[in-house]
């Protein structure tokens, strides 16, 4: 099996993995640290927080710009490298 | 290539931030006995976590210094390493508990440049969720520094290791080094939110299972995604830069 291959079966074992329990499992998938949130104030009724974050993005919408943002640059930077790499790997070259 | 050659002024900064570390951590830490929220831990925890931080990132600055060394392909490399930690924590994935949490992508790194580096990485990536996501927190950076640049990395590092020891085949080492690095991270987020709220009537262990239950069973598949994704990356590295692999011990 080349290796393309293989990793078109591991990205769809990715893919079955994140779909199965929203297809399964009802929630309402927030974040697991707002749950841990729900689970100190159970503890530690008095604790208040001491600290809030110095921005907090505008919206729903906002804080998605953001986030994929991030992926989409880390993303450009894996694809610059394999790029890269493939390239040099075929002329032959060592550095 | 010269890794072993020191370079100047490291030995010195090491023994600096260790002393700081302790020297700041034990007092705190004593006054009382996924990522952590902004503002949810006391402030003796964050000091606490924070200074035992430092000498890892000190190590881990010096680690990736001489490691890419006048060597661009060794540059990119680890460019693609924190570009794939980068990727990873941005993904909020759906897990079997009905709540969301995201990987922590530093299982790749650790494999290649070893855990020091990654702790490097780990805290650009924490600071950039914090100031500009809201996710995370500046004043639990340290405990989250603690949880996914050292102890997730060291945790995959040591799995890894062991299982070339035993001449397991690489995709497979890579594998459980991604998975164990990505579960311990929230393994130790909880004991640490555990340590900080000992639940009132069973005390630590009792805060440890719920907490636990949060975050270390939503995690699991999580991992296991980051486990296979990790592999996807690793494979295609080591089908285009076979020497540098070799030169990192990471073949």
């Amino acid at each position: 099996m080349k290796l393309w291959q293989k990793n078109l079966i591991l990205l769809a074992l990715v893919a079955a993995i994140s779909v199965i329990p929203l297809v399964f499992v009802k929630g309402e998938y927030g974040g697991a640290d707002d749950k841990a949130e729900t689970v100190i104030t159970e503890i530690d009724e008095s604790y208040t927080p001491w600290a809030s974050s110095p921005y907090e993005p505008a919206s729903g919408e906002i804080e998605s710009l953001l986030f994929a943002l991030q992926a989409a640059i880390g993303a450009g930077i894996i694809g610059f490298g394999f790029g890269r790499l493939s390239a040099k790997s075929k002329a032959g070259e060592k550095n | 290539m010269g890794l072993k050659a020191k370079l100047p002024g490291e030995k010195a900064a090491v023994r600096a931030s260790v002393f700081v570390a302790v020297f700041l951590a034990f007092p705190a830490a004593g006054a009382r006995a996924m990522h952590i929220m902004e503002g949810f831990l006391p402030p003796a925890w964050c000091v606490a976590w924070g200074a035992l931080c430092i000498p890892f990132v000190v190590k881990g600055f010096f680690s990736i210094k001489k490691k890419i060394a006048g060597n661009s392909r060794m540059l990119l490399l680890l460019a693609m390493c924190g570009a794939f930690a980068f990727v990873l924590s941005a993904l909020k994935l759906p897990s079997v508990t009905g709540s969301c949490s995201h990987p922590t992508g530093v299982g790749l790194g650790a494999v290649l440049f070893g855990p020091s580096a990654m702790s490097v990485i780990g805290v650009i990536i924490l600071l950039f969720q914090a100031m500009l996501l809201a996710h995370g927190g500046l004043t639990t950076l340290g405990a989250n520094t603690f949880s996914m640049a050292i102890a997730g990395p060291f945790a995959a590092f040591g799995v890894y290791w062991l299982l070339k020891k035993l001449k397991a085949p690489a995709a497979l080492s890579v594998f459980a080094a991604a998975f164990i690095g990505d579960l311990f991270t929230y393994i130790v987020t909880s004991v640490q939110l555990a340590a900080a709220f000992p639940d009132p009537g069973g005390g630590f262990m009792a805060s440890a299972v719920k907490f636990l239950g949060v975050f270390a069973i939503t995690q699991i598949p999580l991992a296991v995604s980051e486990g296979l994704l990790t592999v996807v990356v690793y494979q295609g590295i080591k089908k285009y830069s076979r020497p540098e692999l070799e030169a990192l011990k990471a073949y």
